[in-house]
């Protein structure tokens, strides 16, 4: 049995906490989503209330995590995975965030009809929901590997991402009608995108707790865009 | 034989790797495989470790680990337990303290102690403090001794007006800070503390911290502590002790405070500071 | 008030039986107060059988007179000097060699079989019958060394006898310092005997000083040592030196009631009055000091 009972229920209350707000956030991806993909208006803004509900757990996790810190003086691995809980909550409330963005799109264009019928965009929010998934698993396991790996899976969102504003460019270029719809599918793209780069931030935090050191973690993607610039300051051709 | 003077400036760049890269630091004390037998107990099985100058440094650990041991060793007070016999080398300005040679009594002239529960003597608080000064044979004026140590222990303003009033007529906090006074008078350049605020309140257990964080410029300190908090916030760098599975006290890990606390190495170490066990 | 007033629950399962636990205290305080009682009837009625025909004899003749076959001349001078120079020797060898012996066992020597052996030797030695003390200062003391039946001889057998108190209570006394006291003495660089000297002895002199009390209390009153050593037969000076022979109160004492007249066994009564007014002036002067010594070095 634990010398520290009540210290370790309340760390187990923190996890359970984790956990919950991260399905909470994949269902309102999933939600905001389908409800961008079928227009439908109603689901738009039950999104958009149960945003209220994420932000919520989030002021909860602060305040429970301070509490623990001030009355029971978390030390090593715990005081790194709960000044890492207290990223990894803000993080999820702006994904949740981003999640009502897209549902807010959804109200904005409900009188108009789709542009195209939605592939791509869906497909990137499959992407960041499995990245998720796996991103929180990695902190709850203490697995570097995965968080490491999850990291790498950011280039196939940015990869669509990029595939879906050219095709929504070149929308806009040839009918010139289309450009309040194809910028407000950008803007949704673009929340995706964004919960992808966040789910990053959560699995570098990830490794920390574990390494015990500071890494910026990013996708090769981005690793290649450096070394492309960095090349071409130096006068090589990339 | 006493002693010899030590020469002005020392540096022995230490090959411990908390030390910040580039930084030589004069390992003032410096503990090589030593051992400490009770007996036929074994209670502490070879530690190393080392002590740089103008430091604090925090022997923390579970009960019956062998840090106060440890650190009774360093200043020959375990002679006085006849079963004890300390085996290995105990370096101070790379001289041998263990060595028979050495006399315990100059040693402790140098190396100075303040216990657990403050223990001042009997006597006036003036007399408490220059004791110590009069029987090593200081010959210069006392009273300018007395006041200086006083002043070092952030106990000259309380007491300036009642130096003959006898020392046990302090609290607690002030009889602590008076033993400290007292340990400064010999002119050490170490001081070991044994649990010091252990059998203190809060308010004085912080008075004393914050002397000690002030005392390190002149002197350099070694603190046993059962709070880790204390150990936190006071020290430079941490030594952990715990016990094998032989049950002989042992040094598991030594390092940077910050370091120990929140990222330590051994996962010993973490286990204890995280309270994970006894 | 019911224990059911309190909470049914604690009915349930305690019987305090109040009454009856209060009613065995009584019987109990009353036991001891029987006790006491009756020692302090048995002390009263000891006093009053020597102060009853004791007190008519009192008189200033009695302390400065010397020793006659006249009982309204005798008096008891000469005892009285010499109980108390051979207190004070007595006094002095005990307190040097016990002290001394005390500081080397407790401070100095090893706890070893050998010592614990000497230690229990003393403890014993302070239930040995008092007149085996006085046999062994005959032989050794005044016929070995020709000291003869002298101050000296008494005061060399009674100091041997009250040694093992003062040895045994200066060692408890010593041992009772606290360690932490010596602790801070050695860490600041003392050497043993700057630790005893300075500390340990101020700090244990209340309870040496007790220890002499007693010692000196007992010397006071012994006397079948003193019949061998001093002789039971007149003495009608006061001692002017180590060598002259002496008597004590107590011989004194024994002397008178060995008389046959009745006026002496009153007059023995009255010593004995005497005896016990200067022990009480011995114990409060030493109390005093003692107190005195106490609030110094109080740890």
């Amino acid at each position: 049995m634990s010398t520290r009972l009540t210290y370790e229920n309340q760390i187990q209350e923190l996890r359970d906490l984790v956990v919950t707000m991260a399905s909470m956030v994949d269902k309102a991806i999933a939600r905001s989503i389908d409800a961008l993909r079928t227009q439908n208006v109603t689901l738009a803004k039950d999104v958009r209330k149960a945003d209220k509900e994420i932000n919520r757990l989030r002021w909860e996790g602060e305040e429970k995590s301070i509490t623990l810190i001030a009355t029971q003086a978390p030390m090593a691995g715990d005081l790194r995975r709960i000044t890492a809980g207290l990223e990894i909550f803000s993080e999820l409330e702006r994904m949740g965030d981003h999640a009502a963005g897209i549902a807010k799109i959804v109200i904005e264009t409900a009188d108009e009809p789709l542009l195209k019928s939605l592939v791509d965009i869906p497909r990137m929010a499959q992407v960041a929901r499995e990245m998720l998934d796996e991103s929180i698993t990695a902190f709850m396991n203490q697995d570097e590997e995965l968080a490491r790996a999850v990291v790498l899976r950011d280039d196939e969102i940015d990869d669509i991402n990029d595939h879906v504003y050219r095709e929504l460019l070149t929308y806009m270029i040839s009918d010139p009608t289309t450009i309040n719809r194809a910028t407000h599918l950008l803007w949704a793209a673009h929340n995706v995108e964004r919960i992808g780069d966040r789910i990053t931030n959560i699995c570098e935090r990830t490794v920390y707790t574990i390494t015990g050191q500071f890494e910026e973690l990013s996708g090769g993607r981005k690793k290649r865009q450096r070394a492309k610039l960095e090349a071409s300051a130096n006068g090589t051709s990339g | 034989m006493a002693i010899q003077t030590p020469p002005l400036q020392a540096p022995v760049v230490s090959t411990e790797p908390s030390v910040a890269p580039g930084e030589p630091e004069a390992a003032l004390i410096a503990l090589k495989g030593v051992n400490v037998h009770y007996g036929t107990f074994h209670a502490v099985s070879d530690v190393t470790l080392d002590v740089g100058s103008n430091s604090i440094t925090a022997f923390i650990g579970p009960s019956g680990c062998g840090k106060s041991t440890v650190l009774r060793s360093i200043n020959r007070m375990n002679d006085l337990v006849p079963s004890a016999r300390v085996e290995g080398q105990i370096l101070y300005h790379n001289q041998d303290l263990n060595a028979r040679s050495v006399d315990p009594v100059e040693v402790r002239r140098r190396i100075g102690m303040v216990f657990q529960r403050p223990n001042p003597f009997p006597k006036s608080i003036h007399e408490n403090v220059a004791w110590g000064a009069k029987i090593n044979g200081y010959k210069g004026n006392m009273d300018e001794l007395v006041e200086r140590c006083l002043r070092q222990a952030a106990l000259w303003d309380e007491v300036k007006d009642k130096l003959k009033e006898s020392g046990l007529s302090l609290s607690g906090g002030q009889q602590q800070r008076l033993c400290i006074a007292r340990a400064l008078a010999t002119g050490p350049d170490v001081i070991l503390l044994d649990e010091p605020a252990s059998a203190l309140d809060p308010i004085s257990t912080l008075k004393i911290e914050e002397l000690l964080r002030e005392l390190k410029t002149t002197y350099t300190i070694i603190i046993v502590t059962h709070n880790m908090q204390q150990a936190a916030r006071v020290s430079d760098e941490t030594a952990f002790f715990s016990l094998n599975d032989q049950r002989q006290g042992v040094l598991v890990e030594k390092g940077r405070t910050d370091k120990i606390f929140t990222n330590p190495d051994d996962p010993r170490t973490e286990g204890y500071i995280t309270g994970r066990f006894g | 008030m019911s224990a059911q007033a309190v909470s049914g629950r604690a009915a349930a399962t305690y019987e305090p039986r109040r009454d009856a636990r209060r009613i065995r205290g009584a019987i109990w305080r009353g036991l001891f107060f029987g006790a006491t009682a009756l020692a302090v009837v048995l002390l009263g009625m000891l006093l009053w059988s020597i102060l009853k025909p004791g007190i008519p004899w009192l008189s200033w003749h009695l302390i400065t007179n010397m020793p006659s076959r006249i009982p309204e001349k005798a008096g008891m001078n000469s005892a009285i000097w010499g109980s108390l120079w051979l207190v004070s020797g007595s006094g002095l060898i005990a307190f040097i060699l016990g002290l001394g012996t005390a500081i080397y066992l407790e401070e100095y020597a090893d706890d070893n079989r050998w010592t614990r052996f000497i230690h229990t030797n003393i403890s014993n030695l302070a239930g040995v019958p008092s007149i085996v003390y006085g046999l062994l200062g005959l032989v050794v003391f005044v016929d070995w060394m020709h000291m003869g039946r002298s101050i000296l001889a008494g005061a060399l057998t009674m100091g041997l006898l009250i040694l093992p108190i003062v040895v045994i209570s200066s060692r408890e006394a010593i041992r009772a310092v606290p360690l932490s006291l010596r602790q801070a003495s050695y860490a600041l660089g003392a050497t043993k005997w700057q630790t005893v000297s300075a500390h340990v002895l101020p700090a244990a002199f209340p309870g040496i000083l007790t220890g002499m009390i007693l010692s000196m209390s007992r010397a006071i009153g012994e006397t079948a040592p003193l019949i061998v050593v001093g002789g039971a037969s007149q003495v009608l000076y006061r001692p002017d030196s180590p060598f002259s022979s002496f008597m004590v109160m107590p011989l004194q004492i024994f002397n008178w009631t060995g008389r046959p007249q009745e006026e002496f066994e009153q007059l023995a009564a009255a010593a004995i009055i005497v005896l016990m007014v200067i022990l009480l002036i011995m114990n409060s002067v030493a109390i005093y000091l003692r107190q005195h010594f106490s609030k110094k070095s109080r740890w």
